[in-house]
């Protein structure tokens, strides 16, 4: 496709790439960290240990950095169905509405203003409702993720919901159904999970990086307490990391069965398997032609597609070519002009293939990380020195990036689907909103992501480099006996 | 009662907790450079509002959310109708809500100039562009016979849109005064509280004009009583202003707008989103509406949640009840530079 050729559909998909990767990249942080900063708190208050409420202050003061865009870039995501997708609003809005408005009520209102009591609130409330506040930001977060991936979990596989000939739209009929979808109750576990994979990962990297530091300034640490403290994050996080990826196996496991039943193009387009075989094997590491016609290079692990696919190392996976006949029939329709041709269902192979890679191969990475961690921090043992430093780095961005692949493969492998077997991508978009006007959102939203992006990372790095402070002092709280008395906290 | 009446309703309840909340702190955003004459002072304004815009902005969240689950069709044709604007709100609302957060956390006044230009644009663009939005919503605009807006961007700035801008801008300056009279202490206090006068005079007087204008091109008896009982707490309010109560003033100006906003919905109803052409198709409470099903399901979390938020809500508000002075802004730690 050429440049010139970029009409407002293009621009759409682009624009919805864009600020979706974008926004997730701090969504999983707030979801895990606002628990692990929660904890903290929760640890200080029950020990009275000085060293959790510096870890509190610390990491609340990451937390909130990374919050702020999360949020904002969160108001674009409700928007933009509108804006970009106004046909597909039209189609499913009776039943896709009502999970986001139902966010926006028990989680975004929740998310906020518990999140301002706790930032505002170290004076003004007992110590246990403050720390309370923060878990309820939790929850908030938590209530937030199972709508949103419950509405998402819809496009992937629709139930719930009739075809209304009258109306011309799908219409909701069982909103429980909906809320139960059997995707859904294995995305949302692996949603959240990774989610405390990344934060763990943000948590136990920040504190590596500070544990090598704090080598080269031992005379500074005059009390003794920096390392202590950074190697109780770093084995937290990687704590957490490590049980949190339990869950992420095991529901991602879950997930690519559901995904054969449900979606088995998208499964066969994560392999890039054309012809259906049985025994399946799964393939680490593929070099071919793009169409996938000729293997140049592969390593392969024999059966593993099977298990992964359908729990039985001989069982038979769907190959793309089959699939393809079989969606044809199924379907009818054809699957939109814009990108396919008549009868074909099939979503990019090699973004499918890779995407799904990266997403494994980096949550796998991430799990042997936190291993090394655990290893190197064990018996009261510190990694102190500088090769460690790599690990502080690439720790976090291992989740990180998994998430986003997750994305991206998820996404990808539903094409041509907006909504799977009801909706074409190409008939979802606003008919009423011309290219330049995309364009100019694209262009306009992607610009100022980037420089957030710079002030945001350079804010965060600013704040990781300087460490906890020394000193807490626990707050006392206001008694509103001393009306000159200072804010515990100011903007 | 019918359903979509309810939510036609509860869609205007949305509508009103988010300007009669936010509006004060986007009035705040907007006053910065004006009430805020130090670096000092304008802490202190961003902090009366620190713990609570966010809780105020997840209003518009909901209203949105809601208009797409209990008008699908509204929903659809009025975010991508009104494509430009939204996207300037969309911007505005980004780099305020980054403001607030980061503004503070670096000392130097570069840093803080620009984050404070964030605060004062991003509270300025959506305060006018809201009211151009509503005022274009109950005026009619072009929308064909497939509910698609056919118009374009400088179709959305007629003289009354514009109007509209202006009365949003100007309640939501005065209703910004009002709330830094009442939170904060000090010099500033009464600097807020003298020029909250002056500006609710301003806008008692674009506030007549427009609502008069709507009254007469699309009002209803209804609409009527409220449009005078907003005007007639907006006079109220500036009144108890002058007289040094601020906790009534800022009482009447927060009646203003949800009386005025709710005479504007019932100046719409039943209409959602009428069209101004000839052949095309007027979006109604029954054409733009879910399923009775949808709006059955979403009835009962309303009628749950709503009583929840409203006091959880509520109490932020009584826990950071104090006024804030200058005195009561702690130094920028000296720490913070020097490691």
């Amino acid at each position: 496709m050429s440049y010139v050729d970029l009409d407002a559909l293009d621009i759409a998909r682009w624009q919805f790439a864009i600020t979706t990767v974008y926004h997730f990249l701090f969504v999983p942080i707030t979801i895990g960290l606002s628990a692990i900063v929660a904890g903290y708190q929760t640890a200080w208050i029950r020990t009275g240990n000085e060293q959790w409420l510096r870890l509190t202050r610390f990491f609340g003061k990451l937390f909130l950095i990374n919050f702020a865009l999360g949020l904002v870039t969160g108001i674009v995501q409700e928007f933009q169905f509108g804006m970009n997708w106004s046909d597909y609003s039209r189609f499913v809005g009776d039943i896709f509405g009502a999970p986001l408005a139902v966010e926006g009520l028990l989680a975004f209102f929740l998310e906020s203003t518990f999140l301002g009591l706790w930032i505002f609130g170290w004076d003004r409330l007992p110590r246990g409702l403050h720390n309370a506040c923060m878990w309820l930001v939790h929850l908030g977060t938590l209530f937030s993720a199972y709508f949103i991936l419950a509405a998402n979990s819809f496009m992937q596989n629709p139930v719930g919901y009739e075809y209304n000939p009258d109306t011309g739209r799908a219409e909701l009929v069982d909103f429980f159904a909906v809320l139960l979808n059997k995707v859904q109750l294995v995305t949302f576990p692996h949603v959240v999970m990774s989610a405390y994979m990344t934060a763990g990962a943000f948590v136990a990297g920040v504190a590596v990086w500070q544990l090598v530091r704090a080598k080269g300034r031992a005379a500074a640490d005059t009390e003794g307490t920096e390392r202590p403290m950074y190697r109780r994050a770093a084995r937290t996080g990687a704590w957490v990391m490590l049980v949190a990826s339990v869950g992420v196996v095991v529901s991602g496991d879950f997930q690519g069965k559901i995904m054969t039943e449900v979606q088995p193009m998208k499964m066969a387009a994560a392999e890039a398997l054309y012809e259906t075989e049985q025994p399946a094997p799964f393939s680490l590491f593929t070099i071919g032609s793009l169409d996938g016609t000729e293997e140049k290079l592969a390593i392969t692990v024999p059966n593993l597609l099977s298990f992964l696919a359908t729990n039985d190392f001989e069982g038979e996976v769907e190959g793309i070519n089959p699939l393809r006949e079989r969606y044809l029939e199924t379907y009818g329709q054809d699957p939109g002009e814009a990108y396919y041709t008549a009868g074909d269902y099939t979503p990019n192979i090699w973004l499918s293939y890779w995407s799904f890679r990266l997403m494994m191969g980096l949550g796998f990475a991430g799990i042997a990380g936190a291993l090394a961690l655990l290893w190197a921090t064990r018996r009261g043992r510190a990694p102190t020195s500088t090769r460690w430093a790599w690990l502080a780095v690439s720790l976090p961005l291992m989740p990180l990036l998994a998430n986003s692949f997750g994305w991206i493969f998820t996404e990808v492998g539903r094409q041509p689907w907006a909504v799977f077997g009801l909706m074409t991508v190409d008939r979802s978009v606003s008919p009423s909103v011309s290219a330049g006007e995309v364009l100019t959102s694209l262009v306009v939203l992607t610009a100022l992501y980037g420089v957030l992006a710079v002030v945001e990372l350079r804010l965060l790095l600013h704040y990781i480099a300087k460490g906890a402070d020394p000193h807490e002092e626990p707050v006392v709280r206001d008694d509103d006996q001393d009306p000159d008395r200072p804010l515990a906290f100011a903007y | 009662m019918e359903l979509t009446t309810i939510w036609f309703a509860l869609i205007a309840v949305l509508w009103i907790g988010y300007f009669a909340l936010e509006g004060f702190d986007f009035g705040v955003g907007m006053l910065l450079p004006v009430l805020g004459r130090d670096d000092r002072e304008r802490r202190v304004m961003i902090n009366t509002i620190g713990p609570v815009w966010d809780g105020n902005e997840v209003w518009v969240l909901v209203a949105g959310g809601a208009t797409f689950a209990a008008f699908p069709e509204w929903y659809a044709t009025l975010f991508s109708g009104f494509y430009l604007p939204l996207l300037l709100i969309l911007v505005a609302l980004i780099i305020r809500g980054v403001a607030f957060e980061y503004r503070a956390k670096q000392p130097d006044d570069a840093w803080k100039r620009n984050w404070d230009l964030a605060i004062i644009v991003g509270s300025w663009l959506p305060a006018v562009l809201w009211g151009v939005a509503f005022a274009n919503i109950l005026r009619g605009v072009p929308i064909d016979a497939e509910m698609e807006y056919v118009g374009g961007f400088f179709t959305l700035l007629s003289p009354y849109a514009l109007l509209g801008g202006a009365l949003t801008a100007t309640l939501f300056l005065t209703h910004g005064a009002m709330y830094v009279a009442l939170k904060t202490d000090g010099e500033i206090r009464h600097r807020a509280r003298a020029l909250a006068v002056r500006l609710g005079l301003v806008a008692a007087v674009v506030a007549v004009a427009f609502l008069g204008w709507t009254q007469v091109q699309t009002g209803n008896a209804g609409s009527a009583a409220l449009f005078v009982l907003a005007a007639g707490c907006l006079l109220a309010g500036i009144a108890m202003a002058g007289q040094g109560r601020e906790g009534w003033a800022f009482v009447g100006t927060f009646a203003t707008i949800a009386l005025g906003v709710a005479g504007l919905f019932v100046a719409l109803f039943p209409d959602v989103m009428p069209t101004s052409l000839a052949g095309g198709t007027s979006l109604t409470t029954t054409n733009a509406a879910a399923t009775a099903y949808t709006l059955k399901i979403m009835t009962v979390v309303a009628v749950v949640m709503t009583p929840i938020v409203l006091v959880y809500q509520g109490w932020t508000y009584w826990v950071f009840r104090k006024r804030i002075s200058v005195h009561h802004i702690p130094e920028a730690r000296l720490a913070e530079s020097a490691r």
